[in-house]
This record gives C-alpha cells, sequence and structure tokens, in this order.
C-alpha cells in the first residue's frame, strides 16, 4: 500500500510541485514523531522481542543463551496445571471486577456526582487509596488481616461478635482470592469512580431536563440516558480493569507470594517465580509471552467487538 | 501520502534505534575499564608520592538488627580509618528483599565486591557464570585458610576454587519455651518422633500453640521435611539422590512426607500457618505465644528483636536436637544445617579481600559471637559465645558426622525452590507425600546433570 501511494506520488506530480514547504512539513512531522516513536521501540518492541528470543531458550538468566529448546517452554506452560490455575484465577478477578467492582464504582459515582453535602470530601476519600502505592497498600492490608486477633484489626472485630471465630484470611487455601480481591476493589474503584464521574459530567443537563419534563422517572433517566450516554466511559472503563486483572502482580505478591500452594497464583506471580525465584528465565519469558497474547488477543477481540473503540474519551 | 511518510518515519526510526541498540548488549564487555582503573592505576601514582588510589568496596549485608548492624559498621570505621584511600559503601536489606535484588543484579553482571552468602547452589550458579572473584590464592597466602574450620569453609568453594568465607555455622534444631512446656506438664524434651507427637498433644490440651511456622516463608517448613528425610535416609539416602544414582522418590523421602503429616494431621500451628512470614513466627517465639520452633542459630537473635519487650525468651528459652525417628537409617548427630558468609564479586577490587580478612579475624568473631550474630566458624571465637544453647549448636554443628546443608542452598536454585513449594503442599494438604516427593525428582532430573 504504502509504496504503491508513494510511487503514484512521484508519477502523478512534476518535479516543481514538490514544494520546499511540503519537504519541510514532513520533515516536521518525522522530527515531532521520532523521539516518542525512539523510545517505544526501545522500551517496548525491543524488549518483546527479547523476550521471544529468550523464550525458544533453557537460559538461567546469566551469561549468553545457548541451550535452544525451540517451543518446549510453551508446550510445558500450556500443560502445566498451576498455570491453568494462574489463569482461573486471572479470569476470576476479572468476572469479580466486572460484575463488583465496576457497578459499585458507578453507583458511587452517580451518588457522590449529585449535589449532596459533603460530597468533595467523599469523592477526595474514595480516590485516596489509588494514589497510595501498591507496596504501600499491600503492607497496610497485611496487617489488617493479620490471623492473630491481638495484631490483626480485622479479627480484632471480628472475636467482639459472639460465637465467631478468628479467620485465617491470607492463610487459607479458600479465603485467600477473596481477600485478595477486596483489596484489589480498595484500591482501584476510586479511579473507576472518577472515570465515571467525568463521563456523567459530560452528559447535557438538557437531556435529562427534557426527559424530566416528558415525564420519565428517576429509573427511566438512569437506564435511558445516563447509561447510554456513558456508554464510551464504561466501555473505557472495563478494558482498562480487564487488562488491569489480567497483570495484577505487586499487591499479590507481596501479601501472599501467590500462596498457600498457588492458591491466589496469578500469571505474573508465575511468572515472577520461575524467573527470578527458579532462575528460569527462559521459560519466564515464554510465560511473559503468553502473557502479552492473551493481552492483545482480548484488547483486539474487544475493540472489534465494541463499535466505537473511543477508549480516551472519558477521560 | 500520509502512509509514506508514516513509512518513511519508521524506517529512519528503525535505523536509528538498531544504531542505538547495538551498543547496548555490548555494554558488559565495555564495562571492565573502569573497575580495571584501580588495578592499573597504582604504577604512575606509585612512582611519584607513593599516596594510594582511592577504593570504593561496596558491601551488602542482611543484617537489619541495631545491633548486628551496628557492628558491621564499626568494623568498617575501623578498616576506613586505617586505610584512608578506602572507602566502604555499606547497603543493608532485609533478607527476602535482599535475595530480590540480587537475582536482578547478579542478570545485570554486576555484583557488589562483597555481599551475604548462603554459599551451596545459588553460589555455584554465580561461580558458573563468571560473577565471582576467585580467592583461592589469597586464602592460601600466609595461612589464612587454616583460620576457618574446614567444613564451614567447604560450603563456599566449587570445583575446588574458593569464592568467599564463612562467618557463621550452625545447626537447625528446636528453639523452646521451657515455661510453656511445664504448663503442659512435659517434664523433658522429646528425644523421639513419637514423643514429639505425645508432647504436641499435650500442649494442644494445655491450650498452648505448639509450634509456630512461616509458611508462607516456605522454608521454615521445608526444614521439617529435610530434616525428617535425614533421620529416616542418613546421609547415603541424599547422597544417592543427588548423585543420580538414587531418586527423591527413594522411600526415605516419601517417608519423610508421610511423618510430616502426621503431624500436620494434629493441627499443631498458629492460626492462619500457610499465611504467616519467618517474622510472624518469631513474633509469637519471642511473646511466648508458641512454645516451639524448629530454626536455625540465628533464631534466639529474632526472637528478641520481634517480642514486645525486645528481651525475647531470656532464661525461658530451651534447645533440643531433632529426634530420632524409629527405625530411622541416621545418626542422632547428623545435623542438618548452614550458615551465613561473605563472598566478592567479580569485579571487587584488591582491597576488597583485605577488608573480608579483617571482618573475618578472631576478634571481629569473637564481637559477632557475643552479640549473638554469629556462631563462630574461626578457631578461638567459640567460647565468646554468651549463649549457653548456642554453644550447644557449635559444637553440635562441629560434631555433626553427616552435616547437610539446607536443600534450597545444597541444591540448585530451582530444584530448592521446588522442595519448598512442594513441602508447602504437605502443609497445606493439598500434596501426598509421593506427590511432592516426585515433584522434587522432576526438578532434580531436569537440574542435576
Amino acid at each position: 500500500m504504502e509504496i504503491a501511494s508513494a510511487s503514484e506520488d512521484v508519477l502523478d506530480s512534476p518535479r516543481q510541485t514538490r514544494s520546499p514547504r511540503r519537504v519541510q512539513d514532513n520533515l516536521t512531522i518525522v522530527l515531532f514523531l521520532l523521539p516518542a516513536f525512539v523510545f517505544f521501540l526501545l522500551f517496548l518492541v525491543y524488549p518483546i522481542l527479547q523476550s521471544l528470543y529468550y523464550s525458544l531458550f533453557n537460559w538461567k538468566g546469566f551469561g549468553p543463551a545457548v541451550d535452544f529448546v525451540a517451543l518446549d517452554n510453551f508446550k510445558r506452560i500450556l500443560t502445566d496445571r498451576i498455570f491453568m490455575k494462574a489463569v482461573g484465577n486471572g479470569l476470576l478477578i476479572v468476572v469479580l471486577s466486572l460484575t463488583l467492582q465496576l457497578p459499585l464504582s458507578l453507583a458511587l459515582a452517580l451518588m457522590v456526582g449529585r449535589d449532596l453535602p459533603g460530597r468533595v470530601f467523599f469523592r477526595t476519600i474514595f480516590f485516596m487509596p489509588y494514589v497510595f502505592s501498591e507496596v504501600i497498600t499491600a503492607i497496610m492490608w497485611l496487617f489488617l488481616y493479620n490471623p492473630d486477633p491481638e495484631r490483626g484489626f480485622i479479627n480484632a472485630v471480628l472475636i467482639l461478635i459472639p460465637g465467631v471465630k478468628p479467620q485465617p484470611w491470607l492463610g487459607s487455601l479458600t479465603q485467600v482470592m477473596g481477600c485478595l480481591f477486596v483489596v484489589l476493589t480498595w484500591k482501584y474503584f476510586g479511579l473507576h469512580m472518577l472515570l465515571y464521574m467525568a463521563g456523567l459530567q459530560n452528559i447535557p443537563q438538557e437531556i435529562g431536563e427534557a426527559a424530566r419534563i416528558d415525564g420519565a422517572n428517576r429509573r427511566q433517566l438512569l437506564t435511558y440516558i445516563t447509561l447510554p450516554l456513558l456508554g464510551s466511559t464504561i466501555r473505557t472503563s472495563v478494558y482498562l480493569s480487564v487488562l488491569g486483572s489480567l497483570q495484577v502482580f505487586a499487591l499479590v505478591w507481596i501479601m501472599t507470594l501467590g500462596g498457600p500452594v498457588n492458591a491466589s497464583e496469578v500469571m505474573a506471580t508465575y511468572m515472577y517465580r520461575f524467573s527470578f525465584v527458579r532462575f528460569w528465565l527462559g521459560y519466564g519469558s515464554a510465560v511473559a509471552i503468553v502473557m502479552l497474547l492473551i493481552s492483545l488477543a482480548f484488547s483486539l477481540t474487544y475493540q472489534r467487538l465494541v463499535r466505537q473503540p473511543d477508549y480516551l474519551s472519558g477521560m | 501520502m500520509r502512509k509514506s511518510i508514516l513509512f518513511l518515519s519508521l524506517l529512519v526510526a528503525l535505523s536509528l534505534v538498531l544504531a542505538a541498540c547495538a551498543p547496548t548488549p555490548a555494554a558488559p564487555t565495555e564495562a571492565p575499564p573502569p573497575t580495571e582503573a584501580p588495578t592499573k592505576a597504582p604504577p604512575p601514582t606509585e612512582a611519584p608520592t607513593k599516596a594510594p588510589e582511592k577504593v570504593t568496596i561496596a558491601w551488602w549485608h542482611i543484617q537489619t538488627m541495631e545491633e548486628e548492624r551496628a557492628l558491621w559498621q564499626k568494623l568498617a570505621d575501623e578498616y576506613m580509618a586505617a586505610h584512608p584511600n578506602v572507602t566502604v559503601e555499606i547497603t543493608w536489606m532485609e533478607n527476602e528483599a535482599f535475595k530480590a535484588k540480587m537475582t536482578t543484579v547478579m542478570q545485570s553482571g554486576n555484583p557488589p565486591d562483597l555481599f551475604q552468602s548462603w554459599g551451596g547452589g545459588v553460589m555455584n550458579e554465580y561461580a558458573k557464570a563468571g560473577l565471582l572473584k576467585d580467592i583461592t590464592a589469597d586464602l592460601d597466602k600466609d595461612g589464612w585458610q587454616d583460620t576457618f574450620s574446614p567444613g564451614a569453609l567447604g560450603a563456599y568453594s566449587f570445583q575446588g576454587k574458593n569464592y568467599g568465607v564463612p562467618r557463621d555455622m550452625g545447626m537447625v534444631g528446636f528453639w523452646y519455651n521451657k515455661d510453656l512446656f511445664a504448663q503442659a506438664g512435659i517434664d523433658k524434651p522429646p528425644a523421639t518422633w513419637t514423643e514429639l507427637l505425645d508432647d504436641v498433644e499435650k500442649l494442644k490440651a494445655a491450650g498452648i500453640t505448639p509450634i509456630a511456622v512461616g509458611g508462607k516463608d516456605k522454608w521454615p517448613g521445608a526444614f521439617w521435611w529435610e530434616y525428617l528425610a535425614v533421620r529416616i535416609g542418613g546421609q547415603a539416602a541424599f547422597d544417592a539422590a543427588y548423585s543420580r544414582t538414587g531418586a527423591f522418590t527413594d522411600t526415605p523421602f516419601v517417608e519423610a512426607g508421610k511423618k510430616l503429616q502426621e503431624l500436620v494431621a494434629l493441627e499443631p500451628f498458629q492460626d492462619g500457618f500457610l499465611g504467616a512470614t519467618w517474622g510472624d513466627e518469631a513474633t509469637l517465639m519471642g511473646n511466648s505465644k508458641a512454645a516451639m520452633d524448629l530454626m536455625g542459630q540465628w533464631a534466639p537473635g529474632a526472637f528478641a528483636d520481634n517480642s514486645v519487650d525486645k528481651k525475647g525468651l531470656g532464661d525461658k528459652a530451651g534447645w533440643f536436637p531433632f529426634p530420632t525417628v524409629e527405625g530411622g537409617a541416621g545418626d542422632p548427630a547428623d545435623a542438618l544445617g548452614g550458615g551465613n558468609g561473605f563472598v566478592v564479586g567479580k569485579n571487587a577490587p584488591p582491597e576488597a579481600v583485605d577488608f573480608l580478612k579483617y571482618i573475618s579475624s578472631v576478634d571481629s568473631q569473637r564481637a559477632q559471637a557475643e552479640i549473638g550474630l554469629s556462631v563462630p566458624v574461626v578457631k578461638g571465637a567459640e567460647d565468646a559465645l554468651a549463649d549457653p544453647l548456642l554453644k550447644i549448636v557449635q559444637q553440635g554443628a562441629a560434631a555433626a558426622k553427616y552435616f547437610q546443608l539446607y536443600y534450597d542452598q545444597a541444591m540448585p536454585p530451582a530444584v530448592g525452590s521446588v522442595v519448598n513449594d512442594s513441602v508447602q503442599g504437605l502443609f497445606a494438604g493439598t500434596l501426598t507425600p509421593e506427590q511432592a516427593a516426585q515433584a522434587v525428582e522432576d526438578s532434580a532430573a531436569q537440574e542435576i546433570k
């Protein structure tokens, strides 16, 4: 395509029409694009290609990679039960985020977005967890979840209720994912709430007023006016949420190391364990590539499915 | 037209990036010159004034406790005072943070000059990759190597070359709270596995948490399985499996898992132990919330540091060796253990080795022993151990006929990590003893050649 159009240009236009101004314009465009493009290649494309290369080796991370194993690493990943568990946990976080976290954020945005007394206060409070670093969040919640009622706040409160026993929380194979999801929600609902609030502000008030004059009740206003007009924001929010859920790492690694016994393993912790605990950098690179493909597949399908891939309009 | 511009810019950018990329992989080979400088530099400076070249030694250790940190700093200050041209830059980190940082530093090919090591498998990987400095010649000089107990020094050699020196060597054993044992009506520590299980039940009946364990960190739990294998299989079982004439699926290793699950079935651990760290474990012990703990020589210091009153168990502390297992092939004097030391990075200046010598002196070892930082490995420093229990640990380790380094240090990192992960599965009841042994065997078959 490019070559065709370029040659057409040459054929159609005599030399004189290739004005110096046009050349200068092109040069300007190239120069402006260049820095971003160089960084893009250097810090995104090059590492991906490098991972792809190492993923074909059995490589410990020291010295040059020499033990070529072709696609063995990928075969092993796709047949590993623990990797499947990690994918399952990732999907669980995705599903819970979409069904609980986003509706909660939307509900709060609708409430806080109104002219309620103290809304600025609540807006600030709700957004605060998002500002904390993941490490600080994780350590703070580690204290809260401590199973010893004398040290962990949650259990300390819990045992005040008669007949309730302290819970192991992060030390339990069955509770650990729920515990982590609470923290993820606590940390990220503020971001989504803010997105929705920005989206709500973009809806012209006149539409709501007109509907009200026509006798629409609150519920009808929400379902026929607010939600449809919030569409592009919701799509953005879903997109960010799914990709974030698939790549969650720091919170899980600090709080549980993916344990107990892989109960809270996610793809990124799995990758980290193999790369930096077991020193299987080649295998870890292969996991990174699989993660990339999963995220890419989601992105492309999502763009295809959702007609207007106008992700940033809500922001 | 627009597309052609894009194409053009892509081409330009690509060529630029390729040009920019080329030097990046080459960087490590280019790096040496600055580090070589100190060795090359002396001749010109020596000739006119004899003022030695300024040298910086980067030293990473993992002592986070106030007193221990202060001792290292004091030794560095003393050395710097005596050698004004040398600057010792100390970086201290918490154990797990250190391990995480080491992996990236080592992959970048720039190790610190002097850093914490446990010897064994991980160190061997570094040595194989040429990231460590061979200090065998320095050890041979002036009888430096004779100052160490040979077993401890051996952990820092690989294929006949020494890459570092030990500062501490001890064995894993049970640290227990005498008061809590007395409350449960236990008059003497258990000598056999059956007695241990009985005592666990007595402690539980008395409403005391029998055992503290940090399940999240995995290695504290792995000690149990490893020690059971030492008792059941003796040296022969490990040697066979490690030399690949046998396997980790051999009876002793499966049996170790079964014994461990007998214990797990009694629910002897604190609530939520699978999510607990070694720090949580030490906190329970230090505050007398649990009766015993299977741990190495660093335990009493950590108990004190993590206790509310910063005193730890004090007189209440007791120690007993891992009980024998009925019918086991191991000798009761066999020990599982290991120690700490410092190894030298490949780019270290000669001064780093001299400084290492300084901090490994008898006087330094005595100072370390006095504050319970190290169970000494330099001859003549043993009697400085203030803690009588640590003396027992020191003697036990020195007298062991078969001394087994912790599995996660003795074997390549991948196998060690699988041991730790699999034993966690035994603790959680998600793996059978056979499955756990099989997982270790699979990894060993791939990694140990």
